[in-house]
């Protein structure tokens, strides 16, 4: 699948986006898996109330099925407006 | 329902007179405009990042909500992403309707709403460096209102 990140999420990791194969269930499960990859990610997910996440374009809860999605974001809280 | 997602600048008030300029049952215009603030006199420019495949769904969902609630005439949300300055004009809302509480309300209803479920991220660029714009809780509780 396809996981974006976006403003300090994608700094602390480095890159914009990538492609990921996972068999993760939910998203904890797959921030479980990016958490092992390196410091950079364990730092990214260190604190994941800091974070919010959104499943093919919707926001969505970290407890989520991954089933069927194609895209997943991860992001801080927004700033709009 | 009018939603543009762009980083080019735009004119508020262009905007606000061609906004339901062709209603007649309208008897209330309600807008907001946010721009770009420099608190501490040193801001050099404010960056804003977007979701691209998320922005305009988002905010679309948005207007459709305060749509359903209030009796608009009509709505329009612009916002800018990328390299702002000073002064600068971020977003606008505006809503029309044949009274002004559901115009008040439902301008009301889209700022706070734009401020923390659209997805864009501010980052404040300064001569001493940059950093993002924390969200506050303040206006997480906002939509509490609503």
């Amino acid at each position: 699948m396809n996981v974006i990140y976006f403003a300090w999420v994608r700094e602390r990791i480095g890159l914009p986006q990538e492609t990921v194969e996972t068999d993760a269930a939910t998203v904890n499960d797959l921030i479980a898996e990016l958490r092992l990859r390196e410091e950079r990610y364990a730092a990214a997910f260190e604190d994941i109330s800091a974070l919010r996440v959104a499943l093919d374009q919707e926001l969505s809860d970290f407890d989520a099925s991954l089933s069927g999605v194609r895209e997943v974001a991860f992001f801080p809280p927004m700033t709009g407006g | 329902m009018t939603v543009r997602v762009q980083a080019e600048f735009f004119d508020a008030g262009a905007e606000l007179n061609s906004f339901a300029q062709d209603r007649t049952d309208v008897g209330a215009v309600v807008s907001f405009t946010g721009v770009v603030r420099d608190t501490k006199g040193d801001l050099e420019e404010m960056l804003i990042e977007h979701y691209p495949g998320m922005t305009q769904s988002a905010i679309a969902k948005i207007a459709e909500e305060a749509v359903s609630r209030w009796a608009l005439a009509d709505v329009l949300v612009i916002h800018r992403y990328g390299p702002l300055k000073p002064g600068e004009p971020i977003m606008m809302v505006a809503t029309a309707s044949a009274h002004r509480a559901a115009a008040f309300e439902a301008a009301d209803f889209l700022m706070d709403y734009l401020k923390s479920r659209a997805p864009f991220w501010k980052k404040e660029v300064t001569a001493q460096g940059a950093s993002w714009v924390e969200a506050k809780d303040a206006d997480e509780d906002a939509l509490k209102r609503w």
